[in-house]
């Protein structure tokens, strides 16, 4: 569990591309975009038990966070994925998750010594 | 650990070779949990308190830390809200979504295994995600000799 000697560069070129999300609508959609490209907001609702107002309120969060981003064409809006956030947001979470490894190492000695 | 399916949060796993009360006091006790987690912290963890520390790091500024204690329920769960590592000096973090830290202690057959969930990470800026990556990268190295002198110490 431990590893002290990959930096997160290391971490960063094993990854994959991007990382599936932990909310399965949000998954769907960056799975979606992905393996389709950009799509309007009513070819992401259409046959989608979720209404139209909760895709976009997902399609926000995702925006917030970077992973997606929107343009208007005419009255519809336009989602498509940005590969390099993703990058950086699953880099990121790696190096936390690394720096709590580390951090656990050390409460682990100090309890069993 | 596997690769993490969100980006939302981590989940840790460990074994520790310890009753849990002993568990319980390294978290819960401001001063061991300042020693193992190498920050120096100062005020009691309790309900609804902040608690603040400061972290020096070796050709760096000082960097403060804030923790939020939210609930405590002995030997078995206790959890906090702070600004999630890494931690840098100079950058005001105030109006900042913060991370939610759960630790729960359970009781297994080797001694204590201890759960630990960081979740909230998707509610922070991607820029500052971005910097804080970037920033760590130079003091990347050091951190590491400086972990390893610790541990092995």
């Amino acid at each position: 569990m431990l590893s002290h000697s990959t930096g997160w560069r290391e971490v960063s070129r094993a990854a994959p591309v991007f990382a599936a999300l932990g909310d399965e609508t949000r998954l769907a959609l960056v799975a979606r975009l992905s393996s389709e490209g950009p799509l309007s907001i009513t070819r992401l609702t259409a046959g989608s038990a979720v209404t139209r107002q909760a895709i976009t309120k997902h399609l926000d969060v995702l925006a917030t966070a970077g992973l997606v981003s929107d343009l208007r064409r005419g009255r519809e809006r336009i989602w498509e994925l940005e590969p390099r956030q993703m990058e950086v947001a699953r880099t990121y979470l790696e190096h936390v998750s690394k720096r709590w490894d580390e951090a656990l190492g050390r409460l682990k000695k100090f309890v069993e010594d | 650990m596997g690769l993490h399916k969100t980006t939302d949060s981590i989940e840790k796993h460990i074994v520790l070779r310890a009753p849990r009360l002993r568990v319980w006091h390294a978290l819960t006790n401001t001063e061991e949990f300042s020693a193992w987690f190498g920050i120096k912290l100062e005020g009691a963890f309790v309900p609804g308190a902040t608690v603040h520390g400061q972290i020096t790091r070796p050709g760096h500024q000082i960097v403060t830390i804030e923790m939020a204690i939210e609930q405590m329920d002995p030997e078995s769960r206790m959890s906090y809200r702070w600004h999630p590592y890494p931690f840098e000096s100079g950058v005001d973090y105030s109006t900042e979504p913060t991370t939610l830290v759960e630790f729960q202690l359970e009781e297994v057959a080797e001694g204590t295994q201890l759960t630990v969930v960081e979740s909230g990470f998707d509610r922070i800026p991607l820029a500052r995600r971005a910097e804080a990556l970037r920033m760590n990268d130079a003091g990347w190295a050091e951190e590491l000799k400086n972990i390893a002198r610790h541990v092995e110490s």
